[in-house]
């Protein structure tokens, strides 16, 4: 990778000035340092803006009537899909506007499903039936799994996974006995919502397809923070949400092969997805109309374009640079101190923007109340990763994630909470490492 | 910050009653979705009706010190009472901690229970307080007891 100039101070201010919540206090007048944009992130005026502008000045139903408004609208929705395209090197109708991300990862799982055997010729790929295997791996946030596991429930397929080895990568010493003719499809996590892993999804994309398996990604944890280019990255689908990379809340991505796209059955039915209607059957739209079934999120839609301008101004490769040194910043520092024990990959391997850990002694809701108490919002909990917290032997883990917006000033300012922990709770524990 | 007094820390720190007993009439194991922590609770009741009588709870608590800390108290106070007493406690203990801080908790009734008043103050941790309370109601209900008298509806969690 090529140098990146580190932001500014001044350019860091200008950063923190788009965001209107980064000037509220919290818990009795305590600046706010957010630390949860792994959760979802905050969003900028240009992106709430545009989402403004949208309903006063355009708002119509898209796709639907011929009077003026409906143009423009039509004309903005359309828009705001050839930018977010662009911006992971899709054409333009290879990408579907869903709710959410895990609405993305749904709309391929029950494509599956309802192409399960029936009366009608189907494109082999999207079948499965008992014998078929799904793989994921033990990393996989629950949007990730369990819409796979019910799809092995639905079809009789069975549901496989890869394991997570020690150093937080997946293990992938056994992935020939897991990788085989009868899987249909792998899905897996481009980066780790908790252990911040990056996965070689190229790789695992090649070994997939070489037996015929279609390729999901969960790409909600890399899209906000490192360029992601789906020409190269290999996979069939690529998900990824709209609310963790500063666009609002109700409107996720599915990127998805035009061919693919092409043969792939709906998932949601209704208004705007069809073809043709007669009162005994319907043929449906081409991609991506196809599986956007009902008046569309297109305020949302063109907020998440805003969105994607403003991360584009930036420049990713700069975002992702300046997330990356404040990763490395509160690594060292946990490293530190020898009551923390953080997960996933050991300092110096490329992570994403989370870094997840355990107290020694003190669970994470209670390391959470205490940074809470700070004004560090972190996340606490299993972050929607149970069984990898199980891997893990842990019951849950204390994230802290990051978005560009973040200083070293505030990574100081958790790990001093952070150091209020053993106080609280009393531990006897050498925490004077400097 | 008021949540985390000292009783607290002592109860979650040296959980009272805690471990699994025989005998017991009922087992039941409560998870909070939110942060993956688990109780396994057990109850033991003698004599029915407006005689029956908790005679044991023992439990193995998993999780933060609230949720260890509220079954720690929970043993402490129900054991050796009337289980008309027992669930006139734990309304008492879901009132005060789903009051968002209006209901500061009467110690004749709760007991060390009053330390968890602060925590009602803070929404996304009443199900950590509540989670030995629920398990219990469950347990005295599997063991063939009429809590009708009680609604044991816990808050809404917060799963994902």
């Amino acid at each position: 990778m090529t140098d990146v100039l580190p932001f500014t101070d001044g350019e860091l201010a200008a950063i923190r000035g788009d965001f209107p919540i980064l000037t509220r206090t919290v818990r009795d007048g305590r600046p706010l340092v957010y630390l949860d944009s792994g959760a979802t992130s905050h969003k900028p005026t240009q992106v709430l803006d545009a989402e403004r502008a949208f309903y006063e000045q355009h708002n119509a139903a898209v796709h639907r009537g011929a009077h003026q408004l409906a143009e423009e609208a039509t004309d903005d929705f359309e828009a705001a899909r050839a930018t977010v395209a662009s911006f992971i090197g899709a054409p333009a109708d290879e990408v579907v506007f869903t709710k959410n991300a895990t609405e993305a990862i749904n709309l391929v799982a029950y494509a599956f499903s309802n192409a399960a055997p029936t009366d009608d010729p189907k494109d082999e790929r999207f079948v499965l039936r008992p014998g078929d295997e799904i793989l994921v791996t033990e990393m996989e946030h629950h949007a990730n799994l369990v819409p796979w596991q019910e799809l092995a429930r639905r079809t009789g397929a069975t549901l496989r996974w890869v394991p997570v080895a020690a150093d937080g990568a997946l293990d992938l010493t056994g992935l020939d006995d897991l990788l085989t003719e009868r899987t249909k499809v792998f899905a897996f996590t481009h980066v780790s919502n908790v252990l911040g892993t990056v996965n070689p999804v190229a790789e695992l994309a090649e070994r997939a397809h070489a037996v015929g398996a279609l390729v999901v990604v969960d790409a909600c944890q890399s899209v906000p923070h490192l360029a992601v280019d789906v020409a190269t990255l290999g996979a069939d689908f690529v998900a990824f949400s709209g609310h963790k990379m500063y666009g609002p809340m109700g409107v996720g991505v599915l990127w998805g092969r035009g061919e693919l796209l092409e043969v792939m059955p709906p998932f949601l039915t209704g208004g705007s997805m069809i073809e043709l209607v007669t009162m005994e059957r319907s043929t449906y739209a081409p991609a991506p109309q196809k599986f956007e079934a009902g008046v569309p999120n297109a305020a949302q839609a063109v907020a998440l374009a805003a969105a994607v301008r403003w991360v584009e101004a930036l420049g990713i490769e700069r975002i992702h640079a300046h997330e990356a040194a404040l990763v490395d910043l509160l690594q060292r520092g946990l490293a530190e101190r020898p009551w923390v024990r953080v997960v996933g990959p050991p300092l110096g391997t490329p992570r994403g923007g989370a870094v997840a850990f355990v107290v020694d002694g003190v669970h994470a809701h209670d390391v959470g109340q205490v940074l809470d108490d700070a004004g560090v919002a972190v996340r606490v909990g299993h972050h929607c990763a149970w069984p990898l917290h199980r891997v893990l032997g842990a019951t849950a883990t204390t994230r802290a994630s990051f978005a560009v917006h973040n200083t070293v000033a505030e990574v100081e300012a958790l790990l001093a909470a952070l150091d209020r922990v053993p106080v609280v709770f009393g531990l006897h524990t050498e925490r004077e490492a400097s | 910050m008021d949540l985390y007094q000292e009783l607290i820390l002592e109860h979650s720190k040296r959980p009272h009653h805690a471990g699994l007993r025989e005998p017991f009439d009922a087992e039941v194991h409560h998870i909070n979705p939110t942060c993956g922590d688990e109780v396994t609770l057990r109850v033991d009741v003698s004599g029915t009706g407006a005689d029956a009588v908790v005679t044991d709870v023992s439990y193995e608590a998993q999780g933060c010190s609230i949720s260890v800390a509220s079954s720690s108290v929970l043993a402490e106070e129900v054991i050796g009472h009337p289980v008309v007493e027992a669930l006139e406690t734990f309304e008492a203990m879901r009132a005060m901690l789903t009051s968002r801080g209006q209901v500061a908790g009467d110690e004749t009734v709760i007991g060390d229970g009053v330390a968890f008043a602060g925590v009602s103050k803070y929404p996304a941790r009443v199900k950590c307080a509540l989670l030995g309370w629920t398990a219990f109601t469950d347990a005295l209900a599997r063991a063939g007891v009429d809590i009708t008298s009680t609604s044991s509806a816990s808050p809404q969690g917060v799963s994902s």
